[in-house]
């Protein structure tokens, strides 16, 4: 019995993960689904092409060309290390030892691509590591990554770096228990796996007994494990849930041309009644025609639309969208990265608010979305110039919300600022946002 | 001065019997800003003097409801779409030219799903148009071997994605065309969108087309083109407000075509 106590402690631990996961994917999924509907699920291809491109393929990571390289030398790294991760969670189950080492050849060339990458992933990081915090780069020195933002970054990156030395470390405590032909690590076959990094840290282990040196390999195996179990969980309660939403988000990412925003079908059915001259106003609604108007635009992120809810949780908080933005870039309150961090932010409160109380209704909360964290005055900013969008790397579009929310205050609250008012009342009344009279709009034919 | 503008109304068409091209939208700022309606004059110019028959709805053209969109008021566009696609529907027109990227993206991408089915260009596209079929030739004139900046129009170049007929435009002017450090895709804004252009900023460092004019200065030029009535007129501020008027002209790229050809 007690030489299965291993095994049985890992598939506790394991198996306690993969709930405490499903458990938070299911809350993300109920958060996501307060949003409301709108169709993102045509043109299939042309979709599946897009996240092939822009989400496996980073493409837009690499328009800014070292953080670029660094991501997807990360990233690369990430996903074939994650083949590694397979071997450990089986060998944990299974009570093996390097159970995959039957590829021999293929195997040493796979340990030795991880251990290279492991390397070249310690480098990026601590690159990351200073370009986040000693080089002064704008965009991570924005207001709203005081505090939390900032931590959960570093954190990240503090994680990445544990664990990656964990890996090295693992491998050169193993290789060295290989070399001195320990039971249950040698293997008449030869040695298992190529070391072409962790051989350099054999010195270090120089003079350990065996005994100790299975203490170090075993340590190491299981906090790189538990580790990695643990930041699995950690993601939902991170801005690093991208590694694996960024995938649906680009997928699920608009595909029409940026500059075509959506038309309101509540406002088409309306104004098609009231340019009707047949039509008669005072009319009882259509039996099964919804008698309260529609809510038209955002006030709350459960007016948002499920796709934008999605993307508040895709968002890595990477800056690219407040970089670009003309309005942030000349000292508006405005920044897009801060309106994703907000939709987010609420969203999640009422997701707490749902975890105590399944019939909890969000719109008694005191605080919601308008107001309580995005200020009219960061809406009011914004040129819709459409540079967050094409600046963000996967598909998320911080513009769609910003209009949502004009949106609420003009036709629900009539809170346009008062120049716009003067546009619009011209417009009604003339045709034309200045006031001139639409009889004279042919007057500069004849004007010299 | 110059010879009479010949500008056709869709009801004179209509009245012959005629259908024409192309329909010329002019958008409002085309019709009424002092200095947009010289951008107008001067692509009737062109139109004018290679033949191309084109109409305008005149005093039956309404504002497209961008602004409106924009600022959020969702009613007021679509009250003023529907209008629109009244009219241009009974005028039954297919092919729409404006020299605004604002009526150029509403029109194209909005309209649609309102009724509004046309082929919209925006004025630089249907120049190149004319150019790849033959019937517009443009050399060098006035502007070659001048150092001349393009700044993209966001609903242009981002929001259609259409980045070289301007550029194309240019380089048949033989200019020597240098780009600014944010172009294309990564172009930023003049401050005029999303409906900024008809109220004041808010609370910031500095404006966005002061900020927008200096990226243009960095690059040393001799004039800087535009491709749009509301870009034009707040990178024109920007370079008064940099007490460069004297040197350097803020010019669409039909302006410059037509000065080229000295119309």
């Amino acid at each position: 019995m007690m030489q299965f106590l291993p095994q049985i402690l890992f598939v506790a631990v394991f198996a306690f993960a993969v709930y405490f996961f499903v458990r938070n994917v299911k809350r993300l999924k109920r958060n996501v689904n307060l949003g409301k509907d709108v169709n993102r699920s045509d043109q299939k291809k042309k979709r599946l092409n897009k996240m092939l491109r822009v989400a496996l393929g980073q493409s837009k990571m690499v328009t800014k060309p070292i953080a670029g390289a660094l991501h997807v030398i990360v990233y690369v790294g990430f996903v074939i290390i994650n083949i590694e991760v397979l071997e450990i969670i089986l060998d944990g189950i299974l009570g093996t030892h390097r159970l995959f080492s039957f590829l021999g050849p293929v195997y040493d060339f796979l340990i030795g691509s991880f251990e290279v990458l492991a390397l070249l992933v310690l480098l990026s990081v601590i690159i990351f590591w200073i370009r986040r915090n000693l080089m002064n780069i704008k965009r991570f020195l924005s207001k709203e990554l005081k505090g939390w933002p900032k931590n959960d970054a570093n954190y990240i990156l503090y994680f990445e770096v544990v664990l990656m030395l964990l890996f090295l470390t693992m491998n050169a405590a193993d290789y060295q228990l290989q070399l001195s032909g320990a039971k249950h690590y040698a293997s008449e076959a030869g040695i298992m796996g190529a070391f072409p990094i962790s051989q350099y840290l054999l010195p270090v282990l120089d003079g350990l007994s065996t005994s100790t040196l299975i203490v170090v390999e075993r340590a190491a195996w299981w906090l790189h494990i538990i580790g990695i179990l643990f930041f699995l969980n950690y993601l939902y309660y991170s801005k690093h849930l991208h590694i694996l939403l960024a995938f649906p988000n680009v997928y699920f990412s608009n595909l029409n041309p940026k500059g075509e925003f959506r038309n309101l079908e509540s406002v088409t059915s309306e104004v098609k009644m009231m340019m009707d001259p047949n039509a008669d106003p005072f009319a009882e609604p259509a039996e099964g025609e919804d008698e309260i108007p529609e809510k038209f635009g955002a006030s709350d992120v459960t007016d948002l639309s499920w796709f934008q809810l999605l993307s508040s949780y895709t968002c890595t908080e990477c800056g690219r969208c407040t970089a670009e933005c003309p309005a942030n870039q000349t000292g508006k309150k405005l920044s897009p990265r801060k309106i994703m961090m907000d939709t987010r932010d609420r969203l999640e409160s009422i997701g707490e608010s749902l975890n105590k109380n399944s019939d909890h209704q969000p719109e008694n909360d005191d605080k919601k979305l308008l107001d309580g964290y995005i200020s009219r005055e960061e809406l009011w900013a914004c040129t819709t110039c459409n540079a967050c969008v094409e600046a963000c790397p996967v598909g998320i579009d911080p513009l769609s919300i910003i209009m949502d929310m004009r949106q609420y205050l003009v036709m629900e609250e009539s809170a346009a600022p008062a120049e716009l008012n003067n546009a619009m009342t011209n417009i009604e009344n003339n045709a034309a946002p200045w006031p001139y009279n639409q009889q004279d709009r042919l007057n500069w034919v004849n004007e010299s | 001065m110059s010879k009479q503008l010949h500008v056709p109304t869709m009801a004179s068409y209509l009245a012959e019997g005629k259908q024409p091209e192309v329909l010329f939208w002019v958008g409002c700022a085309g019709s009424f800003d002092d200095r947009a309606k010289k951008i107008t004059k001067a692509f009737v110019k062109i139109l004018n003097n290679i033949g191309v028959d084109f109409a305008v709805l005149g005093t039956e053209e309404s504002c497209t409801g961008d602004p409106a969109k924009r600022a959020g008021n969702e009613f007021l566009f679509q009250m003023q779409a529907m209008t629109n696609i009244e009219v241009l529907n009974a005028y039954e027109v297919k092919k729409i030219v404006t020299a605004c990227p604002h009526c150029f993206n509403t029109i194209k991408n909005e309209y649609p799903e309102l009724g509004g089915n046309y082929d919209v260009v925006h004025h630089t596209q249907f120049l190149k148009q004319l150019l790849n079929e033959g019937r517009l030739k443009i050399e060098g004139g006035k502007f070659k071997g001048k150092r001349i900046t393009y700044h993209d129009p966001c609903y242009l170049g981002r929001a259609n994605d259409e980045y070289e007929a301007p550029r194309d435009l240019l380089r048949k002017l033989e200019v020597e065309l240098i780009e600014m450090k944010s172009c294309k895709q990564k172009g930023l804004c003049c401050g005029a969108g999303g409906a900024q252009m008809f109220k004041d900023a808010e609370k910031g460092d500095k404006e966005v087309n002061i900020h927008r004019t200096e990226e243009a200065l960095e690059t040393k030029p001799e004039a800087i083109a535009a491709g749009c009535p509301f870009c034009n007129t707040m990178m024109t501020d920007g370079v008064k407000n940099k007490e460069k008027q004297d040197d350097i002209e803020v010019l669409d790229v039909v302006e410059m075509i037509a000065n080229a050809e000295d119309l």
